[in-house]
């Protein structure tokens, strides 16, 4: 044999594995017996609302916190007893701004390369490679305290890819940034995993980011995980989509689509109809075309499709949003402007 | 270790650069330190009877001054890490793959940079003032001046571990940082004190750094040169090693 066969359990080696992960702070657990693994090369989100341990278990991850039981390895590193080899495997995005303001941008990365050991030689380049990637070389030599959010957000995400990292974490990436900078930072992300191939893990409390970018996601409630598959999967495993057709007369059409294909279930209400289907978006012309050929008036057909909202409220009984809507986040925001008022 | 020796160097570059680029606090540091030289130069220097066989009270205030501009500057940009801390940037280091007593030996060597430089901007500001300054003592001079600084510096360190934020700064101000230099015999010698307060005098490491800083300038000095230095180098092992100590045991 030419090639020696690669040994499977070596890629299927998960990049990230936790065993009944724990952390609990006087009484309170914050991380409750989470046992998790990351595949390489993919993109993972953690879903939840704010405090649900999101940021705590990151924090073990990346060893700056201890945990109190359970175990972890990154990179096949174990976090406890092998904690530097954890560190070089990792790159990190911190919720909290956690650039030197009065540096510039160049010298804050130059600062990150060298305590990550990049011999000087080497330095220059990879700083100059980075701030080409999040479009911020031509702002390299200003002081990182003329920079808005959305530009600090790049220049930490390319601090944290300086050092090549096996793993990126990215904690809240896009907390407090407007819409379309949201929209950019998440096109950097996409990048990244193509073209580095950097495994990236990423805590959210936005349901569009976990959807849009996360080829797997978490959805973590009071420190437990309690549903996990990629997106999709997690939205058709409540029952599919949901149309909602308003006609004079909904029993009508209902004894009519009884037992069509792809129609789960049907509920009448006063002038509406509500139909469990089975990808929605192509039910709407058959609908059309059976109410059509009954001679039933359609007065409107809208249809929805479950969110992973919808997917948090089938688990917890709440909605993200509603938990999202509290002080913390507006207290965040505060901090914020103060901060950048300084 | 030659990451660990980068990571040093380079916290070390950073304090610096943060020094140079922030003019209004080198100007903030130094105005109270010299505003006392001025106006208790003149002031109490004034009432003093004219002796031409001791030095004259500024003369004698001058290295007290200069142990007054190492103590605020050193201990300030050791608690300084409580910003630090606040702001986020602590965590950037806390993470990289680089042990806790690298960041704290860059931390305070760069600190001690910086508080010597304020040091010898004052010296300067003194011989602008016509005070006698022997340019030959200089490297000893700055070699204490250093053995002063990074003690503080730890020491601000080592307080900044264990605060949460800024609210207790305060309380350090006046109960720390006022009574280790009225008590160093900065500004008035420790003979003449009640035996109490000249006691705890004894207990205040800047006392010895004071009277180093005055033989070097004075080649006057209370206490043998071994004496001032045994107590800097002990200072300094004793801080050092309680602000790795307790700068490892920060949990973000």
């Amino acid at each position: 044999m030419l090639f020696k066969p690669l040994n499977p359990s070596i890629l299927a080696m998960p990049i990230i594995d936790t065993k009944l992960l724990t952390k609990k702070f006087n009484g309170l657990t914050a991380v409750d017996k989470v046992s998790l693994q990351v595949k390489k090369g993919e993109i993972f989100g953690l879903l939840g609302p704010n405090g649900a341990g999101k940021t705590t278990f990151i924090s073990m991850l990346v060893t700056m916190k201890r945990p109190t039981s359970g175990e972890a390895k990154v990179n096949g590193f174990d976090i406890a007893s092998e904690p530097m080899g954890v560190r070089k495997s990792l790159g990190i995005v911190f919720q909290d701004q956690a650039l030197d303001e009065e540096l510039t941008a160049y010298e804050n990365l130059d600062l990150h390369a060298a305590l990550y050991g990049i011999p000087r030689a080497k330095r220059e380049k990879r700083i100059l490679e980075v701030l080409e990637m999040v479009e911020l070389d031509s702002r390299k030599n200003d002081l990182v305290k003329t920079f808005s959010g959305g530009m600090r957000r790049r220049l930490e995400i390319a601090r944290g890819l300086i050092h090549y990292p096996k793993v990126l974490f990215l904690d809240e990436p896009t907390l407090g940034l407007d819409p379309q900078t949201r929209k950019h930072i998440w096109e950097y992300i996409s990048k990244l995993r193509k073209e580095h191939g950097v495994t990236i893990l990423l805590t959210t409390h936005y349901m569009e980011e976990a959807n849009s970018l996360c080829d797997r996601v978490a959805i973590i409630d009071h420190g437990k995980i309690i549903a996990l598959d990629a997106p999709s999967a997690l939205k058709d495993s409540l029952g599919g989509d949901t149309l909602l057709i308003e006609c004079p007369h909904p029993e009508k059409l209902a004894k009519l689509l009884k037992g069509k294909k792809g129609i789960k279930d049907s509920r009448i209400h006063d002038h509406s109809l509500t139909l469990m289907v089975e990808r929605g978006e192509k039910q709407i012309p058959l609908v059309m075309q059976i109410a059509d050929g009954g001679k039933i008036e359609v007065t409107s057909i809208s249809l929805h499709k479950p969110t992973l909202d919808d997917v948090f409220l089938h688990y917890t009984g709440r909605t993200i949003r509603e938990e999202t809507a509290s002080g913390a986040d507006s207290m965040k925001m505060h901090m914020r402007a103060w901060r950048k008022s300084k | 270790m030659n990451q660990e020796l980068q990571a040093i160097y380079f916290l070390w570059k950073r304090e610096l650069i943060r020094f140079f680029r922030s003019k209004s606090r080198i100007v903030g540091s130094l105005a109270m330190p010299f505003f006392f030289l001025v106006m208790l130069g003149f002031g109490i220097g004034g009432m003093m009877p004219v002796d031409t066989n001791t030095p004259n009270y500024m003369d004698y205030i001058a290295p007290g001054i200069l142990g007054m501009v190492l103590l605020f500057a050193s201990l300030f940009s050791g608690i300084i890490v409580l910003m630090d801390k606040q702001f986020g940037f602590l965590k950037e280091t806390l993470v990289a793959p680089v042990s806790r007593v690298s960041i704290v030996l860059g931390k305070a060597l760069g600190g001690a940079t910086t508080a010597v430089l304020q040091g010898i901007l004052m010296l300067f500001l003194m011989m602008l003032m016509g005070i006698n300054i022997p340019l030959e003592s200089l490297p000893s001079l700055i070699a204490i001046m250093f053995l002063i600084s990074i003690s503080f510096v730890s020491l601000g360190i080592a307080i900044a571990s264990f605060m949460e934020d800024m609210h207790g700064f305060q309380l350090i101000m006046n109960f720390l940082i006022f009574p280790l230099f009225f008590l160093s015999g900065a500004l008035f010698p420790l003979d003449g004190l009640p035996p109490i307060i000249k006691f705890i005098s004894y207990l205040d490491p800047l006392t010895y750094g004071v009277d180093a800083l005055r033989l070097s300038l004075l080649g006057t000095s209370q206490f043998h040169v071994a004496l001032d230095m045994g107590v800097l180098v002990g200072f300094l092992i004793v801080t050092t090693v309680i602000a790795a100590y307790l700068f490892r045991r920060i949990e973000s």
